[in-house]
């Protein structure tokens, strides 16, 4: 199995064969993560950047693990320790990077864009590991598989989005992927978080929380940004939680096959009460176990040996 | 300095929207003057003879709106090559914002500009001043001052005056020397924080919107201002359907109001930034294929009075970077003649009226002079050939910044030859 593209820049384009490729590669080196000696020496002697312009715990975690058990050497570089701080541009940081011939750059970054910005002067593999509020495609990608896991499939499936819309790239990659794969994706959150013109990308609206749980097989919630209270998006936490967080009483009115994800990290009692978070339809531990694996199929997929 | 040779353009298309002239002849340029136009005339002595057949013979247009950089952010423009890029685009008189470093707030500025620009300069350069001292948006500047040194209006373009209080004032002060004031209307609560047109490619992008709304309110508040203190108010770079129809509406109630509209808001939209093209980052934003469609209709109606450039050089400093982070801003004196050949020859507007939406018209807006072939009228004409396909490469403009929304775009036509004040100041290479 093979890709035919150096970038991961965003789901944004991708075609349901090459997702299709990128899961079953992930499941099938999945189980290297049970081997008593987790590792393998596909990627000996590659070299991936690892490049945080924004704070992340679980997807730089993430990136390490899968190249180390592919055998892959790391570097890692945040905001606070690379040259942006002392006033180099995004590209001469790069530039920089390029000229030590690492073989893939994994790039965080909080402008839209800016994993485009380095692919367009850059002539090696870019991983999109989330930009702006654009797009984040491993997550798109864990989050199909994990759903695929549960559901036998990705086709035909409802799946509800609740949150913050506006400022997700979560959301959009999960709803261009899902799309490409042939579900509805329904959008959910306070008006103020849902994004202008939504429907133009393939998603539907939800008028109220009760539409938004009542069909779907899938339901994945976002996490409330603390930081978007300062920014007057909705009054109070409180009515937050008890008008878009999902609790017992939703539970009750789902499916009784639903399943519930969550991009992490959980404002428990927030957008999702702790009996949610820990119920028997929760596979939001499957998701970060996948986060893993997806990694790794994607970095064999464009750097390995059978790259393009 | 030598008086320039007597010029006489030969069997040209003269087209004067002031004086609705439209018929094939001659015009005579001489000592800085329209010696005479039309018919056959005789060439004097010593004069250079150009032969303009199949090419238009117009008054040189006029850009109500561009950024010379100068004084102080010299590595982006200077009023050289500015003003030699204006003269490359048919362009013999340029109006140039104040947004300079130090701000023109002060006759000081305005006549250092003034002065630069006589020795250095391509083309008329007229500056605008700034309503408040520092584009602070707190005080007035010493309007009559500034109109005295040489400005033609006052504005603080990019760094709208928020506050309606003081902008009533400084339209009732300005009006009392009948001095225009021109407003960049933007809204910039609703704005704040925006990087592109708020709507389907903002959502697809993940790039904060800045709503068509911003403007418009700020377009209703500017023109009620017109209406309460009877200034000359004219409105920058219309971008979108609300604001067309605000200008209607107070030019229907009689106010002196005026609109212009720039080049790129007529041929691109929204979705041409495609993948964070920053090229295609400016203020306000490509809108809307619906109000690019309300734009065009303005300009062709009238309601829409000029076409401006809002010229505005970056360097690759500001443009090499992160959409989010880039500069506002897209170059245009060179290209605004191709793009509205376009709108030519999709049959939106007349040649004539094209014409004037470049000369006669913005001529009025700001009471300068030219803007017409009169006779005894000042010798500033543009040649050009309606007809002489080429391909905008950025590498060969005049400018020194390069941030152009349409390279490699294939326009219908361009100038080639500009005169001003009866010395030639731009040729194109055949």
């Amino acid at each position: 199995m093979s890709l035919s593209r150096r970038n991961l820049l965003g789901l944004d384009g991708m075609s349901a064969g090459e997702i299709t490729t990128i899961l079953d590669t992930a499941e099938n080196l999945k189980e290297i993560s049970y081997r008593p000696i987790r590792k393998v020496p596909t990627l000996r002697g590659k070299t991936i950047v690892h490049f945080f312009y924004e704070a992340s715990t679980r997807t730089r975690t993430s990136f390490e693990l899968a190249a180390k058990r592919l055998s892959a050497d790391t570097v890692s570089l945040s905001a606070s320790t690379s040259s942006l701080t002392k006033g180099e541009t995004l590209i001469d940081t790069a530039k920089n990077l390029l000229a030590m011939s690492p073989d893939c750059i994994v790039i965080r970054h909080s402008q839209s864009g800016a994993p485009h910005l380095l692919a367009k002067h850059i002539p090696i593999s870019i991983i999109n590991a989330g930009d702006g509020a654009h797009e984040h495609p491993t997550q798109g990608l864990l989050d199909m598989l994990t759903i695929r896991q549960a559901k036998g499939r990705l086709d035909g499936l409802k799946v509800s989005i609740i949150g913050d819309i506006t400022h997700s790239r979560v959301a959009r990659s999960d709803l261009i992927g899902l799309n490409t794969m042939g579900s509805e994706v329904t959008f959910y959150g306070p008006r103020t978080l849902i994004p202008p013109a939504v429907e133009s990308l393939g998603a539907k609206v939800a008028g109220s929380m009760e539409e938004a749980v009542a069909d779907a097989d899938v339901i994945i919630m976002l996490r409330v940004q603390q930081e978007r209270l300062t920014d007057v998006l909705f009054p109070t936490l409180r009515e937050y939680a008890q008008r878009f967080g999902l609790g017992m009483k939703e539970m009750k009115a789902a499916k009784k096959d639903v399943v519930v994800m969550h991009p992490g990290p959980i404002n428990r009692g927030v957008e999702m009460s702790p009996e949610v978070a820990d119920g028997p339809w929760s596979v939001i531990l499957d998701q970060v176990a996948n986060g893993v694996a997806v990694r790794m199929a994607l970095l064999y997929l464009l750097i390995g040996p059978e790259a393009a | 300095m030598s008086a320039p040779r007597p010029i006489l353009l030969r069997n040209g298309r003269l087209i004067c929207p002031a004086s609705g002239l439209d018929k094939k002849g001659d015009l005579l340029l001489a000592k800085g003057r329209v010696e005479a136009i039309g018919g056959k005339i005789a060439p004097p002595n010593n004069a250079k003879v150009i032969d303009c057949a199949g090419k238009v013979v117009a008054p040189g247009f006029i850009d109500l709106h561009v950024h010379l950089r100068e004084p102080g952010q010299e590595y982006k423009e200077t009023i050289a090559t500015g003003t030699a890029s204006a003269a490359a685009g048919g362009f013999t008189a340029v109006c140039c914002m104040p947004n300079t470093e130090p701000v023109n707030d002060s006759a000081a500025v305005t006549e250092q500009i003034l002065e630069r620009a006589a020795k250095d300069g391509s083309a008329r350069v007229y500056p605008v001043g700034a309503i408040t001292p520092g584009l602070g948006g707190q005080a007035l500047t010493q309007m009559a001052e500034l109109q005295q040194a040489g400005c033609v209006g006052v504005t603080d373009d990019g760094h709208p005056v928020s506050d309606s209080r003081l902008l009533r004032r400084a339209m009732e002060y300005a009006s009392g020397f009948d001095l225009p004031v021109v407003c960049h209307s933007e809204e910039l609560a609703l704005s704040a924080g925006g990087a592109m047109h708020e709507g389907p490619t903002s959502t697809r992008l993940g790039l904060p919107g800045i709503p068509a709304q911003a403007e418009v309110i700020a377009v209703e508040r500017d023109l009620a201002l017109a209406g309460l203190t009877g200034a000359r108010v004219h409105i920058c770079h219309i971008s979108c359907a609300g604001s067309v129809e605000a200008l209607k509406r107070a030019k229907e109630a009689g106010w002196a109001v005026s609109g212009e509209t720039a080049p790129h808001y007529l041929a691109l939209c929204d979705q041409d930034v495609g993948e964070y093209d920053t090229h295609r980052k400016m203020n306000p934003p490509l809108r809307s294929a619906a109000d690019r469609e309300a734009v065009r209709r303005g300009l062709a109606d009238g309601v829409i009075d000029a076409v401006a450039t809002d010229h505005a050089p970056h360097s690759v400093l500001e443009k090499e970077l992160e959409f989010g982070l880039a500069a506002f801003g897209v170059t245009g004196l060179e290209t605004a003649l191709g793009i509205l050949l376009e709108l030519v020859d999709e049959g939106l507007i007349t040649l004539p009226q094209m014409i004037e939406r470049l000369t006669a018209s913005p001529a009025r807006i700001l009471s300068l002079p030219g803007g017409s072939l009169a006779k005894g009228g000042p010798a500033d004409v543009c040649v050009f050939d309606p007809a002489a396909p080429w391909v905008v490469e950025p590498g060969k403009m005049r400018s020194m910044s390069k941030n152009t929304p349409f390279a490699g775009r294939e326009l219908p036509g361009r100038a080639v030859v500009t005169i001003c004040g009866g010395k030639m100041t731009h040729q194109a290479k055949e």
